[in-house]
């Protein structure tokens, strides 16, 4: 019975707060969180052409919120869960049709995705802004 | 054990032999390539979004409704909108089907979400065809 106590106390397989995720678990469950977050900012989407379409004055109250710096702060996330989603979603087609699959592969990918996250982040503010 | 309505005769059937029998519900595989066409669609069409958004940052109500009366733009942003709105219904089913527990808050958020998706994707294209339709 005490033997039994014993063994039942241990990790028997890698639950989620035990087993350390590799980072391209980490990835995964980012673009399941990026396209949540991707689905609630087509209510921005939705708001900035319904403005439009209700007039000048309602554009302008859109206009005036997107360019808050809250409104900046939402639009920068936004780019950043859009970039993320749109690289690690490049990554899935290439799966889909059987490529990459092998461990070295997806750690070179893994790069790839955040790189390519952070670099198209930087290039559309920068593009904007400057 | 024999549940089925084998009148007593155990079937030889083996349990996979069986589930091939019954089959899948059929839709899945629409969904799964529905999923994977709207995302290539959405690579080029994200592109053109996001360089429109740049190139309509600083503007008022009068450029945009300039730039959205150019028929390539109002078209594109409709399949941008069309396409989106897909690609996010799909994409919450999933989610939703993989971590609401509950059977019938899975199948309410499921039905919640797709109306929800579909009424956004209606106000958002007429909202685009108002504006680039205007006199």
């Amino acid at each position: 019975m005490t033997q039994a106590a014993k063994s039942s106390a241990r990790p028997l397989s890698p639950h989620l707060q035990i087993y350390r995720l590799p980072l391209a678990a980490w990835l995964s469950i980012t673009h399941r969180i990026t396209g949540i977050g991707l689905t609630l900012g087509t209510l921005l989407l939705t708001w900035w052409v319904a403005a439009a379409a209700y007039g000048e004055e309602s554009y302008d109250v859109f206009a005036d919120f997107i360019s808050s710096p809250f409104g900046l702060f939402i639009l920068f996330g936004f780019s950043v869960a859009l970039f993320f989603h749109l690289c690690n979603g490049l990554r899935h087609l290439l799966w889909d049709v059987g490529k990459n699959f092998s461990i070295a592969a997806t750690k070179t990918s893994n790069t790839f995705v955040l790189a390519g996250t952070v670099i198209l982040t930087a290039i559309a503010w920068l593009v904007a802004y400057f | 054990m024999s549940g089925s309505s084998n009148s007593g005769s155990r079937s030889l059937r083996s349990p996979l032999g069986h589930a091939r029998g019954l089959g899948s519900a059929k839709e899945g595989l629409h969904h799964w390539w529905m999923q994977r066409l709207t995302s290539i669609a959405l690579i080029p069409l994200t592109v053109w979004f996001v360089v429109s958004l740049i190139q309509l940052r600083q503007s008022g109500f009068e450029e945009y409704a300039h730039w959205i009366e150019s028929p390539l733009n109002a078209t594109t942003m409709v399949l941008f909108l069309g396409v989106t709105f897909h690609h996010a219904q799909s994409g919450m089913q999933v989610v939703l089907e993989d971590y609401v527990a509950s059977h019938g808050l899975r199948v309410a958020s499921v039905i919640a979400v797709k109306l929800i998706c579909t009424a956004l994707a209606a106000l958002s294209i007429v909202s685009v065809l108002i504006v680039a339709f205007r006199v």
